[in-house]
């Protein structure tokens, strides 16, 4: 962005709005937005408490575990699928179905079979992210070169040694695209879940918060989640961009 | 002194490194790329695939590598069919083919590293062989810091490090600019000199197959069959500004531009 013929950097653009934010505030227009000043001071009390680390580990707890599962069981089976086209005939309509479905409303369905423990809830963080990552890594498999896969073919390549040596690798690009957004959707899958299912962590804290119109822990407490999913999203937006050269293993 | 032409369906050497036999290729859209093809490539030779685009040279190739089913037809290496890939051939690809995420070493013992070699070992050798093409100092470096040329060596030192008796390559200096294919040809000539390997080389410029080839292999139009095979009388021993100057090399081009012509609409 350019004004008056100087480059304005993003994080100006950032300051507007937390201005208009803390002038909204100011002006009591309506309780739902304390001013911001006051949403960081809150931050700042609410943060070093024993009950907000108990939170955050309970939270990050199920968050890792959702997450592990799903590129773990997503990153292997969406790469298979772009390379066994049987598996991607069986699979592929279900991926595509779950992907863009309302999830938040499964999740009683995997309440009931699985009670009301932390198995849903990170059961429920893999709902959330599995889907856009078997899709992204099946779309990595699926395009690459031709000549890389001739070339592991006439040294003598097993199918699982050109697998896990040439197609897995290739895809990295579009499997670390697929775990950045699979990662993000496992933040709203962890919160959802925590909401819905049993509340605990950050779940059972935004429902005090909201319940006694706790506006100022209530923002206090996003701005925590936004900063961590655009922490997540800003280190693998780097890790992307460090393989670019991967694009020579496409057509 | 002139070329010689020598008749169709020739066998010069009294044992072939390798023979097509009656290989016929009908793609599954119905496309007949190749039609009967006979050819023996003698040992420790250097013969060049030649004919106009889209003829099925790299078909031909792709067959013999055992990449591609052929409809019709056998091939033999050292006197036995084969109806795959194997560890006596070793393929050189237009594009490279190397790994994006790999250093040069690792992309030269690739081969080795399928076979399960051992890291040391296989390194040891692929080391050997990054020096012979001339890329030392350059083990550590990744394909997308090299030039075209220096990628093309890479994937020479990964098809010389499995030690294959044959060696396929496809238009390798295609993809490489004028300056540095001359030089990659003069090298290929102290390759087959000093290697005692069979190459069997795909081109469509008749100045470079005559260069580097002491057979080359005309191939009609699709559906290709073998029209002629020229032995150029060269003696590979002269400096490279000679040969190029040669009556001999003049000749070959020139008669093999003959051959060619009907082709070119
Ligand atoms: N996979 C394929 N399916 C159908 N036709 C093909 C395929 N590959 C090549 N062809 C056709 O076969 C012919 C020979 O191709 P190719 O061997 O690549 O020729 P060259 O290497 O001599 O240029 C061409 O007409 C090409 O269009
Ligand atoms: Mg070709």
């Amino acid at each position: 962005m350019t004004l008056f013929g100087r480059r304005i950097p993003m994080s100006a653009s950032l300051l507007l709005w937390a201005a208009l934010w803390e002038i909204v505030g100011r002006a009591h227009l309506t309780i739902l937005i304390p001013p911001l000043t006051e949403v960081f001071a809150r931050l700042a009390e609410i943060v070093p408490t024993e009950g907000f680390a108990e939170s955050l580990a309970l939270t990050a707890r199920a968050y890792l575990l959702g997450s592990t599962i799903a590129i773990g069981v997503g990153v292997p089976l969406g790469a298979l699928m772009g390379r066994v086209p049987l598996l991607d005939r069986l699979l592929l309509p279900w991926v595509n179905v779950f992907v863009s479905a309302p999830l938040s409303a499964l999740v009683p369905v995997i309440m009931a079979l699985f009670g009301f423990g932390e198995t849903t809830i990170v059961l429920t963080v893999v709902l959330f992210a599995i889907w856009i990552i078997m899709l992204d890594s099946r779309a990595g498999t699926l395009h690459v070169s031709p000549s890389l896969d001739e070339m592991a073919k006439s040294y003598g390549a097993t199918p699982l040694q050109a697998f896990l040596k040439i197609h897995l690798w290739a895809a990295l690009p579009e499997i670390l695209a697929g775990v950045r957004l699979g990662l993000i959707r496992a933040v709203k899958g962890v919160i959802i879940g925590q909401l819905l299912v049993s509340v605990v962590g950050f779940g059972h804290l935004f429902e005090i918060y909201s319940s006694n119109f706790l506006m100022q822990h209530m923002w206090a407490l996003l701005l925590v989640l936004f900063a961590l999913a655009f922490a997540i999203d800003a280190v693998f937006a780097w890790l992307e961009r460090r393989f670019d050269y991967f694009a020579a293993a496409r057509q | 002194m002139t070329a010689a032409i020598l008749p169709l369906a020739p066998a010069p050497a009294p044992e072939p490194m390798v023979s097509v036999r009656g290989i016929t290729k009908t793609y599954p859209g119905g496309v007949e790329a190749l039609s009967g093809i006979d050819l023996d490539f003698p040992r420790g030779e250097l013969t060049a695939l030649l004919g106009p685009s889209g003829c099925g040279k790299t078909t031909l190739l792709k067959i013999i590598a055992g990449l591609l089913p052929a409809t019709k037809g056998e091939v033999l290496v050292d006197g036995r069919k084969v109806s795959g890939p194997g560890p006596e051939r070793a393929f050189v690809f237009q594009d490279f083919a190397l790994l994006p995420w790999a250093t040069v070493l690792r992309n030269v013992a690739f081969g080795l590293e399928l076979r399960g070699v051992a890291r040391s070992e296989r390194e040891a050798i692929a080391e050997r062989h990054v020096a012979e093409v001339g890329l030392k100092g350059f083990e550590k470096r990744y394909p997308h810091e090299l030039s075209g040329g220096m990628r093309q060596r890479v994937g020479l030192a990964r098809a010389l490090a499995v030690n294959a008796e044959v060696l396929l390559m496809d238009e390798p200096f295609s993809a490489v600019d004028e300056q540095t294919r001359r030089k990659f040809q003069e090298d290929l000539l102290s390759l087959v000199a000093n290697q005692r390997k069979t190459f069997l080389f795909v081109t469509h410029s008749i100045e470079e197959a005559v260069y580097v080839a002491s057979r080359v292999v005309l191939l009609s139009r699709r559906p290709s069959r073998v029209s002629q095979v020229i032995a150029p009388d060269i003696a590979r021993d002269m400096a490279p500004d000679r040969i190029r100057r040669h009556p001999a090399y003049l000749d070959a081009v020139e008669s093999i531009w003959q051959g060619l012509k009907q082709y070119v609409d």
